[in-house]
């Protein structure tokens, strides 16, 4: 019988949990470059639930998509380390500025490519919080979808059974595959990095960061192929220019505003008895409480 | 044509949800800015009384689909009917709730129209707009107003070639207002068995096990909120303490829930629940943009910071410099000592 094929899709991300006081410019606004790239939290639970269906099924194979800059081939290896078994970088400097719309449009195109039997994402990626991508991902290629998904109740090859965590309970459903799943952060957390594959894997590069590191005459691919990281590009999915980008996201950023605070009159208090006593018997005399 | 949509949310008690209301409440200022009707859509099993609730909202078309297949909700039913009722109908405008099932339905339909979809908006309006590039002016557009991930950042997000214009919004946000007068919509009804197909039919729902809501932040009068300043669960407990005395509810910032201090259900903030009580304590929060989108328009505002420049001071009506480990131990103490 033949393998079947399980698509992850995972996105560094910056860790925006850690907006710390030195991340801060002067105007208030975010230092991007400050802040640590991390794995999408969602989509290490993605990873996991993808890892335990191929645990169950026994003859599948779990694959790697993220679409980033170069340096997102982190979340690649980071994959392989804790037990994915390919990974594929989608980038090209035609998809920037993409919205979910655009980004959704171009995952679908290399997933059309990969031709997977399920596909596993995050709920949503911390930076934006849309929760988008996987539900815009899942009509593209025309897959039914299952969103907020806790657990992983059963699988075969023909067909899965889920729990899905919602706002006030859980729903148990059955699907056939294919189908794509978005994976909530209550699920499973992921499994962590697995020695012997970090140490056969931590040399796993792409051509690119081959020629970053001018290596790029190395016999590193020649004597290692598995080692080789594929990158994908517009033309390798053969996406539709128009579709991708600036050009091809629906919505527009018309201004960015900074929140100027207007200072409310305020009363000033420090951590003395007889500071928070006067806050006290202020809140019960305007009768705030009490 | 050209009308503001509003997908109506059908409750486990078949009930509209309150934020599909809210948004009919929103939908119904949009229209009547743009000069054009306002439409509800609704998928059930059976409409039952919700008709009349919409009706309290001036409400000029309800869009009904009833059939067996459409509750419990389930995304490809609810997709294809909503794609006919769109695709037929061109809406200019479309709400949804930013619940787990309007979260689960809008991209589906916004990718399947090619339209833009904005999450979590904590403001809409109407406006114009000139693009600097082309100098082609764009009237009338859905001003998608949300903050911006990067510190202190409102975006404006506009989609001036798309349509519809679609957003979700989180409940909470927006006020909920019956109309003046009351107004009969017309109904128009829907083939469900027309427009669906098998292969929408596809998954199962085998069990369901729902609860009825634990937390009630809206309806609190009085919160206590805790950001990742409060160090730990155990240190959350004072802010349990305190909201007892003072008959309120404990709340969080999105940084102490994903630091495992508070549940999920919780957050307050643009991407958790809006609340408008009239005593808002901020314990250990910095007052980041998206949290105070949550929380801005309470009565009265404590902070408690041991940090004198921390932004949330800016908007509060206390600001008291100190350890909230010290200073919640004390207001309890004093709150016994005086409240007799
Ligand atoms: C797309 C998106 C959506 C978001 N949605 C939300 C949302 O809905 N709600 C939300 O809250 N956030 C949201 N955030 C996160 C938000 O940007 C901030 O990161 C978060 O609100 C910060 O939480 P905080 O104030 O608890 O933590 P911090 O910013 O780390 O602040 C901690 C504060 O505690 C003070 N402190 C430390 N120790 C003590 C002590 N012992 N006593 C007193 N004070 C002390 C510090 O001085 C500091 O001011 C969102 C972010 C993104 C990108
Ligand atoms: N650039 C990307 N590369 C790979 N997967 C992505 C990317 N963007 C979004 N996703 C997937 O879509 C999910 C939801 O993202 P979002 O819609 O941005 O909240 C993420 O958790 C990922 O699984």
């Amino acid at each position: 019988m033949e393998k079947i094929k399980i698509l992850v899709l995972a996105k560094q991300v910056p860790d925006t949990r850690n907006v710390g006081k030195d991340a801060m410019k002067d105007d208030g606004t975010v230092n991007r470059g400050a802040l640590p790239a991390i794995y999408n939290p969602d989509d290490l639970n993605a990873l996991e639930m993808a890892l335990e269906a191929k645990d169950r099924l026994g003859n599948a194979e779990v694959y790697v998509l993220t679409m980033g800059p170069t340096r997102a081939a982190e979340i690649i290896r980071e994959s392989i380390y804790r037990g994915a078994d390919e990974g594929y970088l989608l980038t090209d400097r035609k998809f920037a500025g993409s919205d979910t719309l655009a980004t959704s449009y171009a995952i679908s195109k290399a997933v059309k490519k990969i031709d997977p039997d399920l596909i596993f994402c995050g709920l949503q990626a911390i930076d934006g919080d849309t929760a988008q991508v996987g539900p815009q991902t899942a009509e593209k290629v025309d897959f039914p979808q299952i969103t907020y998904v806790e657990k992983l109740v059963e699988i075969s090859p023909t067909q899965i059974t889920l729990k899905r965590r919602l706002e006030r309970g859980v729903e148990t459903v059955v699907a056939p595959l294919p189908a794509l799943i978005t994976v909530h952060g209550s699920a499973n957390p992921c499994r962590a990095r697995n020695v012997k594959r970090v140490m056969q894997y931590k040399h796993a590069r792409t051509l690119t960061e081959l020629k970053e590191e001018n290596r790029e005459n190395s016999e590193l691919f020649k004597d290692r192929p598995y080692l080789k990281i594929e990158e994908w590009s517009v033309d390798t999915i053969q996406a539709d220019d128009t579709h991708l980008g600036l050009s091809g996201s629906p919505t527009k950023v018309k201004t960015i505003d900074s929140v100027v605070l207007a200072q409310k009159e305020n009363i000033v208090l420090t951590s003395s008895d007889a500071d928070v006593e006067e806050l006290m018997v202020d809140l019960l005399k305007s009768r705030v409480i009490g | 044509m050209k009308n503001v949509f509003v997908y109506c949310e059908v409750t486990e008690e078949k009930r509209i949800a309150e934020v599909s209301l809210e948004l009919l409440s929103k939908g119904r200022k949009l229209a009547e800015t743009l000069g054009v009707k306002l439409e509800a859509v609704v998928l059930t099993d059976q409409a039952g009384d919700t008709l009349e609730t919409i009706q309290e909202f001036g409400v000029d078309v309800i869009h009904l689909a009833e059939s067996v297949e459409l509750f419990p909700y389930r995304t490809l039913p609810h997709f294809r009917v909503v794609q006919a009722i769109f695709e037929k109908e061109q809406p200019e405008i479309a709400l949804f709730g930013a619940t787990s099932v309007g979260r689960d339905l809008a991209p589906r339909i916004a990718s399947v129209l090619r339209c833009g979809l904005t999450a979590d908006c904590t403001s809409l309006e109407i406006g114009d707009h000139v693009d600097t590039k082309t100098g082609k002016e764009y009237k009338n557009m859905l001003y998608q107003i949300r903050p911006a991930f990067g510190g202190n950042i409102i975006a404006t997000i506009i989609n001036p070639e798309t349509r519809p214009q679609m957003a979700t919004v989180r409940e909470g946000v927006m006020k909920l207002e019956k109309a003046d007068k009351k107004k009969v919509a017309q109904i128009k009804n829907y083939k469900v068995e027309e427009i669906l197909k098998p292969e929408d039919l596809v998954i199962t729902i085998i069990d369901r096990h729902i609860e009825p809501q634990k937390v009630n932040l809206k309806g609190a009068g009085i919160i206590v909120s805790g950001g990742y300043g409060v160090g730990s669960k155990e240190n959350f407990k004072l802010l349990y303490d305190l909201a007892a005395v003072l008959g309120g509810e404990v709340a969080a910032t999105r940084a102490a829930v994903d630091a495992g201090y508070a549940e999920h259900e919780r957050q307050v903030g643009q991407t958790g629940v809006t609340v408008r009580p009239k005593l808002y304590i901020a314990c250990g929060i910095s007052g980041a943009v998206q949290h105070r989108a949550g929380m801005d328009q309470s009565a009265k505002i404590i902070s408690i910071n041991t940090d004198p420049n921390a932004p949330i001071n800016a908007i509060a009506d206390y600001a008291v410099t100190g350890d909230l480990m010290e200073v919640l131990p004390k207001m309890i103490a004093y709150y016994k000592k005086y409240s007799k």
